[in-house]
């Protein structure tokens, strides 16, 4: 390995010396005036979600914490799978019985998975997961459980409750993976996921 | 190894360079309708974005102040980010960072890596000093194995296989994937790159990215990308190397709130692109757990002592300013002799090669402001260009050229009234020889340039000026003369100046 | 009011037709028009071509010879961007306090001429009359450095007998850029193609902008196809009336 530690010293020499007139600034004065707070009442928020969600050719299906593993158990059905696999920490309680729940070491041959998320973004239709980065990746479907009470209307509201887990691993989903490098026609499912399931949960 | 930045080295001048490119007439149209549906979907995006203005202010202060305190911003990066189980090299240029990035690979015993775009490895030909010691790179951004397999050439920033269309995207497929059969619609070549890659994903050792934000605060990275070839790579195996210039930093985490905001619907006009992966260092049980991050300056710190161009450094390779820009439209990024093409490209790489090659791409723009227009951190990139050109222009100064000549005879004539109208009188005798039938269709040297296109009216024979002294003249005689009203004195207070 | 025009160097003696079209309208509108005779060149091409040591004397010479000008009127939209965008800069790198001062000072009384009519005049009737079809085409200046954004449209559409033609892609630069136009010939003539395109499109028989430089172009090219397309500068078609267009 070559010895960079020299390199570092010349390359933060330099720069100090471009930047030898720079008046110091401070980085709490940097003005932002853009939104940073919801605009919209809850029902618009979680439409706004849904609708959002759609544009992306994600399904969505509502449910209450009752309901959720019939909620499940129907989306299971409806994509024809008999197996999943469970991201990390996901309640067992919400899991419907009669599927076979996969291990990781069938991840590469599982037909889907399905985990919770930490915050939800109605304006863009994002849902941003903490770790199970694998799990969420590498099967043909991703069904993923949001709380109502998850989703916020911007995007730095999201940041704003995402703060204290800032060094974790996060994943930001918007709809299934996509490309449109192809004469610029969006088709979903290149590598990731290529179908995304929403069961939003009011709570 | 020893392979610096070669491509634009090479490069032919901007207008040479477009010609051939302006004679391709698919080539034309794919990037027409490429950059025009962009356009639109940008419009459409950016449009319903109420506090985009307010965005694009705060995101160039962000960038700004980040700038001007670059250094504590890396240190604070590095020490977060090794703390966090990473570890931070510096490499000065292309050279070193491709020695440093080799000797991490070959102390995995690394045969293969597998690559998420990344400019900033085009920008140091990574590919080819990987290739030449026998590592094969492998490239799983559809549009960059689109390139890679077709032995061709980005052309752009966020697509940079836009100038391909489905037919020609399928011909290479099927050569180089080994495929008797294929269908060319986009999902049948989509589905071929899943299949073409999977195996490599869940085999391949070390992956390799670059890095769309480096978060000082936390000492994690953001990457930010649509397909999953990217999560693919930063979380599948064992060790995974980051290369990204100096100026990817950023103050905080909660600024990702702002560049999340600009950089999805500037780049491909959708709200959010499907996937941002933020990790921090090493974390146990997820990802790679060898990390290496390479910074890069490679001509930054150069740029960064500029105050006219230092605002190149805020640029985020959105590519948006690409789409917008009337030139790129018409050549596609193929002119620019290098991976920044379009008006990004035409500010960086002068700048990168300190000058020394792609003098031309200063000038491989009509000035008409496109790119500044739709730039969300506020880059005024003709300016930066205005100003490259002086830099061009002084750097040529010793060689006698006749553009320089005639430069410096018209500002000559400009330089007072007297010389201004002599120029006139002379400019309208002696255009002629160039006459022919009330029109000037032949113009000698580099005018020639207007005249192979265009139709060019003669000098009428008389300048507003001569019309104006007569009228005035005319107006002092009617004052004159009695009886007759002329309410106004014409303003002769010109007479003054001398 | 007392209005001083910079007519521009090229309009001075290529197309002294619109400096006419300018001192008529004015005058008509009840104005007095002043033309300093110092006057030459503003330095945009020089300056945007990269030689700005070249400018800098061309500055100093406009800043003389309006500073004590009531009102500026720039019948050219990329001259007075010029004079707008880059002199304060330029003033500022020569550290002569005095300089940045009267640059300072006269930036507020400088105008493009629809900016004068509309903004500082009040006026969008200027009682125009032009019977024709016609064009407008956006020029870069007027839109992304001055922001005229509809001022010429408004103009234009109060001129009787006018019919106005929407040009496709107006926003798209018509590939004249200055020196661009030589230096980058093939690529400017491919922009040019575009352009003229959008103008047949409308079969409007006038194309009009509030630049000459780039009407210089267009009609360049349009003459060389034989489009049967003319361009006019806005002064000219607002300058028109009933009475007749000259004097
Ligand atoms: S210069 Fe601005 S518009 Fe162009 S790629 Fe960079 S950030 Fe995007």
């Amino acid at each position: 390995m070559p010895d960079t530690t020299n390199t570092r010293e010349a390359i933060l020499h330099r720069i100090r010396t471009a930047n030898a007139d720079a008046p110091s600034s401070d980085y709490a004065l940097i003005e932002r005036a853009y939104q940073q707070s919801a605009s919209m009442d809850r029902a618009e928020i979680l439409k706004t979600f849904a609708d959002r969600l759609h544009e992306y050719d994600a399904h969505v299906t509502e449910a209450t914490q009752q309901t959720v593993p019939a909620a499940i158990a129907e989306v299971l059905r409806r994509n024809h799978q008999h197996s999943a696999i469970v991201a990390d920490g996901f309640p067992p309680s919400s899991l419907p019985e009669g599927v076979h729940w996969q291990q990781e070491s069938e991840l590469n041959t599982a037909e889907g998975a399905i985990s919770g998320c930490e915050v939800a973004i109605a304006h863009t239709g994002t849902i941003i997961i903490k770790g199970s980065r694998r799990i969420t990746l590498l099967p043909e479907r991703l069904l993923c459980v949001v709380y109502a009470s998850q989703v916020v209307e911007t995007v730095p509201e999201a940041f704003a409750r995402l703060q204290p887990l800032a060094a974790e691993p996060l994943t930001f989903i918007s709809g299934p993976s996509a490309t449109a490098d192809i004469e610029m026609t969006r088709i979903r499912g290149v590598h990731g996921p290529r179908f995304l399931d929403v069961i939003l949960l009011q709570d | 190894m020893s392979i610096r930045v070669g491509q634009a080295a090479e490069a032919p001048p901007f207008q040479k360079a477009a010609l051939p490119l302006l004679d391709d007439t698919q080539l034309r149209k794919n990037v027409r309708h490429a950059t025009n549906v962009i356009t639109r979907k940008r419009a459409a995006v950016v449009g319903e974005q109420h506090d985009w203005q307010q965005l694009r202010a705060s995101a160039s202060a962000i960038k700004e102040h980040t700038l001007r305190h670059l250094d504590r911003y890396l240190e604070q990066f590095e020490k977060n980010c090794t703390a966090a189980g990473g570890h931070v090299h510096w490499a000065a240029d292309a050279d070193e960072a491709n020695r440093i990035i080799l000797d991490l690979i070959q102390q995995q015993g690394g045969k293969e890596i597998i690559k998420v775009k990344t400019m900033t490895s085009d920008e140091i030909s990574l590919n080819p000093a990987l290739e030449a010691a026998g590592i094969h790179p492998h490239e799983t951004d559809l549009a960059d194995m689109i390139i890679q397999l077709g032995r061709d050439k980005p052309s752009h920033i966020v697509v940079p296989a836009l100038h391909k269309n489905r037919q020609q995207v399928r011909e290479i497929f099927m050569r180089e994937m080994g495929l008797n059969e294929l269908g060319d619609r986009p999902e049948d070549l989509t589905t071929a790159a899943r299949n073409y890659l999977r195996e490599k994903f869940l085999r391949v050792k070390i992956g390799f990215s670059g890095a769309n934000y480096l978060i000082a605060e936390t000492g994690g990275v953001c990457v930010v990308e649509s397909e999953g070839n990217g999560r693919m790579c930063l979380t599948l195996p064992e060790t995974l190397i980051t290369i990204a210039g100096i100026e990817k930093v950023i103050p905080t985490f909660r600024d990702l709130e702002v560049f999340l905001q600009l950089l999805p619907r500037s780049a491909t006009g959708e709200r959010m692109n499907p996937y941002n992966s933020l990790w921090t260092g090493v974390h146990k049980g997820e990802g790679p757990q060898n990390f290496h991050v390479i910074l890069l300056d490679n001509g930054r710190t150069r740029i960064l002592s500029d105050q006219e161009s230092r605002q190149t450094l805020r640029c985020i390779r959105c590519g948006a300013c690409q789409n917008a820009c009337p030139v790129y439209r018409q050549t596609s990024g193929l002119a620019y002799g290098s991976i920044y093409a379009g008006p990004i490209g035409a500010i960086l790489t002068p700048q990168l090669f300190d000058m020394q090659h792609a003098q031309t791409l200063p000038y491989a723009s009509s000035l008409c402001g496109a790119c500044y227009e739709v730039c969300p951190v506020k880059i005024n990139i003709p300016e930066v260009l205005i100003h490259l050109r002086g830099r061009v222009v002084r750097e040529q100064q010793s060689s006698a050229n006749l553009e320089a000549i005639g430069m410096k005879v018209m500002s000559r004539i400009f330089s007072s009234r007297r010389t201004f109208e002599s120029a006139q009188r002379l400019g309208r005798l002696g255009q002629w020889p160039f006459v022919s039938e009330g029109w000037v269709k032949h113009l000698p040297g580099m005018l020639g340039n207007w005249t192979e296109v265009r139709d060019l009216r003669p000098m009428p024979a008389q300048t507003f000026r001569t019309w104006w002294k007569n009228r005035q003249k005319q107006k002092l005689k009617l004052e004159d003369s009695p009886g007759t009203q002329v309410s106004q004195k014409p303003g002769l207070k010109e007479n003054h100046h001398a | 009011m007392r209005i001083s025009l910079f007519i521009t160097c090229y309009n001075d003696t290529l197309f002294p037709e619109t400096g006419q079209a300018v001192v008529r309208l004015l005058e008509r509108l009840g104005h007095q028009v002043d033309f300093p005779l110092e006057q030459t060149c503003c330095g945009q091409m020089h300056y945007n071509t990269g030689y700005q040591q070249e400018a800098m004397p061309l500055m100093r010479r406009f800043v003389e010879i309006f500073c004590n000008a009531e009102v500026i009127c720039v019948p050219s939209s990329s001259c007075a961007a010029m004079v707008r965008d880059h002199y304060p800069k330029m003033a500022e790198s020569t550290g002569d306090t005095a300089l940045i001062q009267a640059v300072n000072n006269l930036l507020p009384r400088v105008y493009e001429l629809a900016e004068l009519l509309v903004h500082k005049l009040g006026l969008e009737d200027v009682g125009a009359y032009y019977p024709h079809r016609v064009t407008y085409h956006a020029s870069c200046h007027s839109l992304r450095s001055l922001h005229l954004g509809d001022l010429p449209l408004r103009l234009l559409r109060k001129v009787r007998g006018l019919d106005l033609v929407e040009l496709q892609d107006v926003d798209q630069c018509c590939g004249f850029g200055g020196t661009f136009a030589v230096k980058m010939g093939d690529v400017s003539a491919a922009m040019l193609a575009d352009k003229i395109r959008c103008v047949e499109d409308t079969r409007a028989e006038v194309c009009t902008a509030v630049d000459n430089s780039c009407l210089m172009h267009i009609f360049g090219g349009l003459h060389r196809l034989r489009a049967g397309v003319r361009t006019v500068h806005l002064a000219e078609i607002l300058a028109s009336s009933e009475e007749g267009a000259g004097q």
